[in-house]
């Protein structure tokens, strides 16, 4: 005859079940493109302080799903990286650049 | 006429006076090309983020003109020939551009 603690204890050490959902926060702040919202046109390659903000630590550019920058803006984003690399204001390869 | 922005990379071993005669070869290049010069802009000696031709600083130089398109081949191959020009970078300045130079020019001047 088993009992209940025997019927727990042939469980699976460690599994946890919860009786009711648990409360996971899954309502992030909506990503945005930021060009749009502050109405930037033109995105200058002569600024490199900013556009290392759409570069990891390696210096190779973000894509648009971690940044949120739109279509429109990353095609201009990636054009203005890419003339800052050729004038070396910004590094073709890095290393913890960050 | 076309409005253009050129930087270019000058050699960091020269001296005041090439750099100045350099510079202004250029300028004399572009307004004999029929360019209407708007800006000139000196970032002065920089350090590169990478290293060109074993050199790892340079001068920096920005030309902001008006020019007819054909101007900028006869430019550029004078750029390449150019052993004090390290690297450069000639890019047409479409409404939004010409907007923001003007913008950074206004600034640059009230902190001057």
């Amino acid at each position: 005859m088993s009992s209940i603690e025997q019927q727990a204890k042939g469980k699976k050490d460690g599994e946890i079940r919860y009786l009711t959902p648990l409360n996971i926060d899954t309502s992030k702040t909506k990503k945005y493109c930021r060009f749009k919202k502050s109405g930037i046109k033109y995105i200058d390659y002569k600024d490199p302080d900013f556009l290392m903000a759409f570069v990891n630590e390696q210096g190779k550019l973000l894509p648009r799903r971690l940044t949120g920058t739109s279509l429109k803006y990353q095609r201009k984003v990636s054009v203005a990286v890419k003339r800052a690399r050729h004038l070396a204001l910004m590094p073709y390869v890095g290393d913890l650049l960050k | 006429m076309n409005h253009y922005e050129t930087v270019f990379i000058l050699n960091p071993v020269l001296s005041e006076e090439q750099i100045k005669e350099t510079v202004k070869k250029y300028e004399d290049i572009l307004v004999s090309n029929g360019a209407k010069m708007i800006s000139k802009e000196d970032w002065g000696l920089k350090k590169l983020a990478y290293a060109i031709q074993h050199k790892k600083s340079g001068f920096y130089h920005l030309f902001e003109y008006t020019v007819p398109g054909e101007a900028i081949n006869t430019v550029e191959v004078e750029f390449r020939r150019d052993e004090r020009i390290m690297r450069y970078l000639t890019v047409r300045l479409d409404k939004h551009a010409i907007a923001w130079a003007e913008k950074r020019r206004n600034r640059n001047k009230q902190k001057a």
